[in-house]
């Protein structure tokens, strides 16, 4: 697989390795969406087990996005990650595997990362007027959205 | 006060004047406007010249929801047109606490999201950091979390069931399923001293030896219920207004459940026989005998048959363990402080509601870079609003129990 793709897209596939037995390809953003598609429809990867973020701040590429994909008729799994600077946005996976809409959903409430082609990008596990993104390492643990306590909650702090 | 008499002849039966009550309708294009502008509803049918469009808010206090779900509902009188699901109500932050924890800290914390199958979660997250750290848990060990494992796929589905039924009408089930349950809560009490959020197992295998009489106890517990079981499906299987209330009641077809990505028990109904324990066996999974029950329309009648069947192959699976379980140590060698190697690992079990995963990213400090959480409880969930178009308002409340969601584990 991984030999078929570096056919079709040379350095675009920047790194496939595999780690404690587990495969996983490092690819070019620019071209994550085909790679995707090609991965559902050629090599029957047709579950998409999950798609989430790892924020890097000290990296140049701050935002690490992930794909974890399981494929039934090969009971394998693969992830696929890109690498995108903070305020980039990545194409969404919606229209491939319905189940990604909740979970990029999740992904940009929780690091601010924005998918293009979503149809409806909105926080999902915070309320609609929060500000900041928590898993960003740069949010503090204790750290909230203190107008937001204050006008919607009617207390001073939720600490 | 109102106005008129209600015996004058000239006005109509209906009598109450509505102007005394500032009953107002909540505007509906508010909500309309925030949570189902986007989605493609269908039209309301127009046979009937009042046929109109409502919107209303259910939950997040709705007894039947769970927990605190909030489902706004588009009807055309009963029939539902759309559905859009708002949750966060619980959320703790589960993945922010676990950065700023240890490895071993972060452990009873896991235990928190699917509060009812609290053995589960520990066993995915204590075998994702085994991964990472290349240990494996003694066999003992295995066997021991096999069991309990099992034992408490089994009390979520007893809760599953009885809450399930109590929604759509049936109270006894409930009664039969809690007193069951409660064996099972014995046994987790004896063995660790918690019912609920149990902490059973460490990174690298269990704390605990089996306590005197263990193996016992557990025998009498598999002795016992098959016939328990028989009886919840004396009840249920052939009632007719089960039968009635379930069957061709929130259908999600093969197709659609793998789109959605749905697991677990769900997924089997709608006829893929898939199920982590075969398909990429963890803990002693391989060394079992057991058979994955599917069903053929992906109703609800058919979750509830796979569901039922699954109690059975885990009782099978407990009965196995039980006679096999090894002797030897219980804990791997595993250092007093976790440092997991530089690397990342994606390790997810069969939990009693799906896939249960943890992607651990670690940066080669006793603390996790980042553990994310897949929930099946939240994956589930989506498939709702699927499942539910075109249905009565009676039966989304039967598909949000069929789908067996906890909150902690949507919200975390």
């Amino acid at each position: 697989m991984v030999a078929r793709f570096k056919g079709q897209y040379g350095t675009g596939i920047r790194e496939a390795n595999t780690y404690l037995g587990q495969n996983y390809m490092v690819v070019d953003p620019s071209i994550i969406s085909e790679v995707l598609r090609i991965l559902r429809d050629r090599e029957q990867f047709d579950y998409c087990v999950d798609v989430t973020a790892v924020h890097y701040p000290e990296r140049e590429k701050q935002f690490d996005v992930l794909w974890i994909l399981y494929s039934f008729s090969k009971n394998e799994r693969v992830r696929i990650k890109i690498m995108i600077a903070d305020g980039e946005s990545v194409p969404s996976a919606v229209s491939i595997w319905a189940t990604a809409n909740w979970l990029e959903r999740e992904v940009y409430d929780m690091f601010g990362i924005r998918f293009d082609g979503h149809p409806d990008l909105k926080r999902i596990l915070l309320p609609d007027g929060w500000k900041g993104h928590p898993l960003r390492k740069d949010y503090g643990i204790i750290q909230q959205d203190q107008e937001w306590v204050k006008a919607n909650l009617g207390i001073e702090s939720g600490q | 006060m109102g106005k008129g008499q209600p015996g004058d002849r000239e006005r109509p039966i209906i009598m109450t004047d509505r102007t005394m009550f500032d009953l107002k309708p909540a505007d509906p294009k508010r909500i309309d406007e925030k949570y189902l502008s986007h989605l493609e509803l269908g039209e309301p049918d127009k046979t009937f010249l009042d046929s109109n469009e409502l919107v209303i808010n259910m939950g997040p206090q709705h007894p039947a929801t769970h927990g605190v779900l909030r489902v706004i509902l588009k009807l055309d009188g009963e029939k539902v047109l759309g559905t859009e699901c708002v949750i966060g109500y619980l959320h703790r932050g589960v993945e922010k606490i676990a950065e700023n924890r240890t490895y071993t800290m972060f452990n009873p914390y896991v235990d928190r999201m699917d509060y009812v199958a609290a053995v589960s979660n520990g066993l995915g997250y204590c075998e994702a950091v085994e991964k990472l750290l290349n240990v494996e848990a003694p066999p003992r060990a295995k066997y021991i979390r096999v069991i309990l494992t099992e034992l408490n796929r089994m009390a979520s589905h007893q809760l599953w069931l009885g809450t399930h039924a109590l929604d759509i009408g049936a109270m006894t089930p409930l009664f039969y399923t809690f007193r069951d349950r409660e064996e099972i809560l014995k046994i987790f009490e004896k063995y660790c001293g918690a019912r609920l959020t149990t902490h059973a197992f460490r990174i690298g295998g269990c704390q605990y030896e089996t306590y005197e009489g263990f193996e016992r106890d557990v025998i009498k517990f598999l002795d016992y219920v098959p016939a328990k079981i028989d009886e919840y499906e004396e009840l249920l299987t052939t009632n007719r207004i089960w039968l009635e209330r379930t069957k061709n009641v929130g259908v999600i077809s093969r197709a659609d459940a793998i789109a959605l990505g749905v697991t677990g028990p769900v997924l089997r109904a709608s006829g893929v026989k898939w199920d982590l324990r075969k398909a990429q066996p963890y803990a002693a999974y391989s060394d079992f005998d057991f058979e994955i029950p599917i069903g053929t329309n992906g109703d609800t009648y058919d979750r509830y048959t796979v569901r039922m069947e699954e109690m059975r192959q885990s009782l099978r699976i407990i009965r196995q363990a039980v006679e096999k379980i090894p002797e030897g140590p219980i804990m791997a060698k595993v250092p007093k402080v976790i440092k997991p190697p530089v690397g990342e690992v994606y390790h997810s079990i069969e939990a009693p509601k799906g896939e249960l995963g943890y992607f651990i990213v670690s940066d080669g400090s006793t603390q996790p870079y980042r553990i994310r959480v897949r929930p099946p409880s939240f994956v589930n969930l989506q498939a709702l609003d699927i499942m539910v178009r075109g249905a009565l308002v009676a039966d989304v409340i039967a598909v949000i129990g069929t789908l067996d969601i906890v909150l902690g584990e949507v919200d975390r």
